[in-house]
């Protein structure tokens, strides 16, 4: 029942497709963030709200290496969301800078250079699961038999095949969610955004997947940005856990984690696991976070 | 008290059939009932004064069974009015102008033309709305404006402007029903068009998706359910929007043409039968609308 009975053998990470302005633009400011998925460096973002301003994000410095999973974590508010947010450029930083694959959030998005999972899956109940995956390469203009031949892999990688015909409503919330995934995986992007992609399901559902996101980075080679507010889930899954605190938001640990990939849950219970789940539990209280 | 009556009284089982319908009966034989009494007690007047003016005597039998077969009572009875309808309906070939078959396919023509204009006009300034949110506010004051004016004062002003540029007979009864009958439409789109989920629409944006892809791909699937619901509402309207363009045009054909003769002449019971074989197309017009909803919701997965 796991990903990797499934994954086809030819399975492999494209290199993010670079024209040459591609490279200009990565050379003049930064050419060492070139090699790097993600480059942020003083990012501040203000909201304007009818109380006045809300400082989401307060001069963040972060670095994602490629093939790095790195999670965010932190209390609700302290704009984990949001840094996810701009770097898909669904939202505008008021200040700094940020490079995605050495290209601005805005150029990375009209690359497609990323898939993005909410929350909540978001399958449009009118489609089935297979059309829903399709919406994707639609838009993008992929030709028909190459959406049916990606739509094949995909669900076969998440363990859904034999479920093309059914619609959402069929499936459950965490079937739900591994077809959302597919989606997101489908136009073959260097990097998986995922913003609490596991946080509306049951724990037993969730630590399945939580096994399966895992085997599926380790087949896939994909840099995944990783939102939640589990401290398990962060350490079980991450290369690097960002810890995050509120009023402002802002970075204020970051922990490398740098285990096998082939973690089983069992993992959970060893003394390594116990000690980074510490340290990201004493940041969190040191930034405050209980104090809700 | 209740668990004491219960233990007392044997529990009596109908049939499902029975259960299902019995509720549905009840309140027809009721309201049939209601009608029969107001029918005797309205018509009672009229049937009396006939009786003293003849001279002749009565006993209250005959006054009731006067009341219930006058020939222009002020209430016709529910078995005079179906007797006319059935009569107007079957009695006359469907070609002959005394066949209310004849006048419900006129009218049901102009419902169809204007309804389809309607539903366009309004799915159009939907769009518009949804698109530029400037023209909401410039535009919506005019809408509701446009549905404050009393069609019946405003329709023999378009039938006479219409007229003048040589427009008669089919259309600007279409046109009148179609004003009538676009508000519900472009109100229930505006909604289904924003109807989406942010998560859908940012999802789009990630995918840099263009307006008509999210147009098509996303807003119009999602204003579908919506779009039935005003339909529905506006079939009706556009129905009413046809009779109503009948009346002050003095037409000769139609059920408002129908409506008015029978006004005229205080042909009361050709009036209810004109006013039944309304209710009839109604009924068949949101059926008509339900049916092709059933089918669409099918096409697009809805739960069975």
């Amino acid at each position: 029942m796991a990903f990797a009975s499934a994954a086809p053998a030819s399975f492999r990470l494209e290199e993010p497709v670079r024209s040459p302005d591609d490279i200009s633009i990565a050379m003049t400011p930064a050419a060492s963030a070139d090699a790097l998925a993600v480059h942020a460096k003083g990012v501040s973002l203000t909201f304007e709200t009818s109380d006045g301003e809300v400082q989401a994000l307060s001069s963040v410095d972060l670095d994602i290496a490629a093939g790095d999973f790195v999670s965010f974590i932190g209390p609700s508010g302290c704009g984990k969301t949001t840094l996810l947010r701009v770097i898909a450029d669904l939202q505008q930083p008021t200040s700094g800078t940020i490079l995605v694959n050495g290209v601005t959030p805005e150029a990375a998005r009209l690359r497609r250079a990323y898939g993005y999972v909410f929350q909540a899956p978001a399958l449009y109940p009118w489609r089935t699961i297979e059309r829903n995956i399709a919406l994707p390469l639609e838009i993008m203009g992929i030709d028909a038999a190459q959406r049916r031949e990606r739509i094949e892999r995909y669900l076969r990688l998440v363990n859904l095949s034999g479920f093309e015909r059914k619609y959402p409503w069929q499936l459950s919330g965490g079937m739900q969610q591994r077809a959302s995934i597919a989606r997101a995986l489908c136009f073959e992007p260097a990097l998986l955004l995922m913003d609490e992609p596991f946080g509306a399901l049951d724990e037993i559902v969730r630590d399945h997947l939580n096994e399966q996101l895992l085997r599926l980075w380790d087949q896939t080679k994909k840099t995944v940005v990783f939102v939640t507010h589990s401290i398990p889930e962060a350490v079980f899954l991450s290369t690097k856990i960002v810890v995050m605190s509120p009023r402002p938001g802002r970075i204020i640990d970051i922990i490398a984690c740098d285990f096998p990939r082939d973690r089983t849950l069992e993992f959970r219970e060893t003394p390594e696991f116990i000690k980074i789940a510490q340290r990201v539990r004493s940041g969190l209280r040191s930034g405050h976070s209980y104090d809700e | 008290m209740t668990s004491n009556a219960l233990s007392r009284s044997p529990e009596i089982r109908w049939p499902p059939a029975v259960v299902r319908h019995a509720p549905v009966v009840v309140i027809v034989l009721a309201l049939i009932a209601i009608w029969y009494v107001a029918a005797v007690l309205m018509n009672m007047n009229i049937v009396r004064d006939g009786f003293e003016r003849d001279g002749t005597a009565y006993t209250t039998e005959d006054l009731i069974a006067g009341t219930l077969s006058a020939e222009r009572p002020l209430l016709p009875a529910p078995h005079q009015v179906i007797a006319t309808f059935a009569d107007d309906v079957f009695g006359w070939p469907v070609t002959s102008p005394r066949s209310l078959v004849y006048h419900s396919w006129v009218t049901l023509s102009a419902t169809f033309l204007g309804f389809v204009l309607g539903a366009g006009f309004g799915i159009f300034l939907a769009i518009l709305i949804v698109h530029a949110r400037t023209l909401e506010k410039s535009l919506l004051p005019w809408i509701i404006c446009s549905q404050m004016v009393p069609i019946l004062a405003v329709a023999p002003i378009v039938i006479v402007v219409l007229g003048s540029i040589g427009l008669r007979g089919l259309l600007p009864k279409a046109i009148i029903s179609a004003y009538l009958c676009f508000f519900p439409v472009t109100i229930g789109v505006v909604k289904g068009l924003s109807s989406p989920d942010p998560i859908q629409l940012d999802l789009m944006r990630t995918w840099s998706a263009t307006q008509a892809q999210i147009f098509w791909k996303l807003r119009w699937p999602s204003a579908v359910p919506f779009l039935f619901t005003s339909l529905k509402v506006s079939i009706t309207i556009s129905l009413i929007g046809a009779i109503v363009a009948e009346l002050p045009t003095g037409a000769q054909a139609g059920i408002g043409a129908r409506l008015l003769a029978g006004s005229y002449y205080g042909q009361t019971i050709q009036i209810w039968a004109a006013l039944v074989a309304a209710s009839v197309l109604a009924i068949g017009l949101i059926g008509l609308v339900s049916l092709v909803e059933r089918w669409v919701a099918q096409l697009m997965g809805a739960r069975t």
